[in-house]
């Protein structure tokens, strides 16, 4: 038999399993590369955006372009989230309630704008809604094309949010409404609704940080026309490749801060609409929101 | 039952509809488009020298992206989980980082780190490395884009398996080592896996952070994201489409991988699979 390695660590303490490193050594090497990949290189965006000072920030922010560029990507994010908290409930209701042949591939389909690569997402839209139409219908370089591409995007957040909670809800309560008389669109209004409301808030906020800073699907559709189809992301490139890079820095950190701000307000709505319940956040939005593209905040 | 046959009917047609509309329609166009006239145009434009190296320098990305962030994501994911500490919660917090910012803006922060007149840009020139518009570069903002995957799919399978199994193992004399390859890695492996998959799909369609940190040099720092939206803009719209084509077929792998992998990686976190035993 072996004998009893001298350097394990106190048994009765429970799960200290960080293999053949100390723990104070990972930790340190966990430090070093997040230093390294995340948190030198965005304070270099902020210092930048600095560089002269807190009103060359300011005067970088409030250029007419930059805010036209700014407005322009919070009203179409507005816009899209609207849309997509419509149509992402009812695809969720038609995926748990209703029964059709190819379900399941319909299903799986709704993941398809988190897995298929940005660039992709708009050369696509651009095949079927742009210059070459089939169907005679042509948005490119428009600001419906922002609109639509980012309908695209953020497509799956609703529905991955609200089915779970569709899942659950309890057949009984609706059934006994509508012997009482309830029609079903009341059913619907008063029953139902209410009890999808978390998810619809965290799904629409959660698309509503992505669409603030999508950038790859607009890039071939949006056609980047300054005051009219340029969004912040964008608005960020083409000061970089103009030279202005504290604008393009003074910008970031604008959307960095907003994106950062909608995070921590998904945390605060979902315990505010779940009255303090926790379990809904963790089971169903952080790992919604890992899986697509957004961290939970513990 | 809740809803009349009328409303059902329609909601289906609204929900699908829209489903149609936006996503089977144009993925279907795409497809019809890159193979009007056959197979032999795109297989001719996927085979023309720079996009062969597109597809070996997205796979190189992919390469060193996807295991480094492997190995941190399950080192940082036991630190997280098994040891408390008061600095977790900054820990976490930072991990989540890259999903809360725009690809642009991380293009921006390695350029501002690398460039020339950068924090480091200038020391490392001296020293002979080129870091933006070079492949060291592309390989940082792959890294930072697909940080927080393995980390956040692997700290609730931890979390799920608890220590009691760990704990027997040391109890017979297994040292940390064989704990961690025998008992906890095969528990998680799903969960990891999971993370893997999502960490390769980023890396592979990364457009925003790598165009601006490439300088997008046909041959030498193009990707096949980068291929792609440089092909549409110069009117080659058959090699375009057909870049397009390979990275969607990689998409629906990816989704394929997803959905199997989910499932897996959620039936196991709550039947507690049994390691792979014996000696």
């Amino acid at each position: 038999m072996e004998s009893h390695p001298a350097t394990l660590p106190a048994p009765h303490r429970a799960g200290i399993r960080l293999p053949g490193v100390g723990v104070g050594l990972g930790r340190g090497m966990v430090a070093l590369y997040l230093s390294l990949i995340v948190l030198l290189p965005l304070a270099a965006v902020l210092d930048k955006s600095l560089s002269g000072g807190l009103g060359a920030f300011w005067d970088s922010v409030t250029t007419s372009q930059s805010l036209a560029a700014l407005k322009l990507t919070v009203v179409c994010s507005l816009i899209v989230v609207a849309i997509n908290a419509f149509f992402g409930t009812v695809i969720a209701w038609v995926l748990v309630r209703d029964e059709f042949p190819g379900k399941g591939a319909v299903n799986a389909l709704i993941d398809l704008p988190f897995a298929l690569p940005t660039i992709v997402a708009g050369l696509t839209l651009l095949t079927l809604y742009g210059a070459e139409s089939p169907i005679g219908v042509d948005v490119a370089f428009t600001r419906t094309a922002v609109v639509v591409a980012l309908c695209f995007v953020t497509l799956p957040f609703v529905t991955r949010a609200v089915q779970p909670l569709l899942l659950e809800l309890d057949r009984e309560m609706e059934e006994a409404a509508a012997s009482l008389g309830a029609g079903g669109f009341t059913v619907f209004r008063r029953i139902v609704l209410p009890n999808l409301l978390p998810g619809i808030l965290a799904g629409v906020l959660l698309a509503f940080a992505r669409a603030l800073g999508e950038f790859g699907s607009l890039i071939l559709i949006s056609g980047n026309i300054p005051f009219k189809t340029e969004v912040s992301s964008v608005f960020i490139r083409s000061q970089i490749e103009s030279g202005n890079v504290s604008g393009a820095a003074a910008v970031s950190i604008v959307l960095l801060g907003i994106s950062l701000l909608l995070l921590v307000l998904v945390s605060l709505s979902v315990r505010w609409t779940t009255h303090g319940e926790s379990g809904f956040y963790d089971r169903i939005v952080k790992p919604l929101a890992a899986r697509i593209g957004f961290g939970g905040i513990e | 039952m809740t809803a009349s046959t009328p409303a059902k009917w329609g909601l289906r047609t609204l929900g699908l509809g829209y489903l149609g509309l936006l996503l089977l329609a144009p993925v279907a166009m795409i497809f019809y488009k890159t193979f009007e006239h056959g197979i032999g145009p795109p297989l001719e434009a996927m085979t023309s020298s720079d996009a062969v190296h597109a597809i070996w320098l997205t796979l190189l990305m992919v390469a060193v992206a996807v295991p480094l962030n492997a190995v941190f994501g399950v080192g940082c994911a036991l630190l997280l989980v098994r040891h408390r500490w008061a600095g977790n919660a900054v820990i976490d917090g930072i991990i989540n980082l890259p999903f809360a910012i725009s690809p642009v803006v991380i293009g921006l922060s390695l350029f501002l780190l690398y460039g020339n007149d950068g924090w480091f840009g200038p020391t490392l020139q001296e020293w002979g490395i080129e870091v933006l518009f070079s492949v060291p570069g592309m390989i940082l903002a792959s890294i930072f884009v697909s940080l927080p995957f393995v980390v956040r799919e692997t700290v609730p399978v931890l979390q799920e398996i608890g220590t009691e199994q760990e704990q027997a193992a040391s109890t017979l004399g297994a040292n940390a080592w064989q704990t961690f390859w025998r008992v906890t890695l095969p528990a998680i492996r799903w969960g990891v896996a999971y993370g893997v998959v999502l960490t390769t799909a980023r890396v592979l369609g990364e457009f925003g952070a790598v165009t601006i940190v490439s300088g997008s040099i046909s041959g030498k720092t193009e990707t096949l994201p980068l291929y792609v939206a440089k092909s549409f803009e110069q009117f080659n719209e058959q090699a375009a489409y057909a870049g397009a084509i390979v990275l969607a077929l990689l998409a629906f792998t990816t989704l394929l991988l997803m959905s199997v992998g989910g499932r897996k990686a959620r039936s196991q976190s709550h039947s507690q699979s049994n390691p792979a035993g014996g000696t």
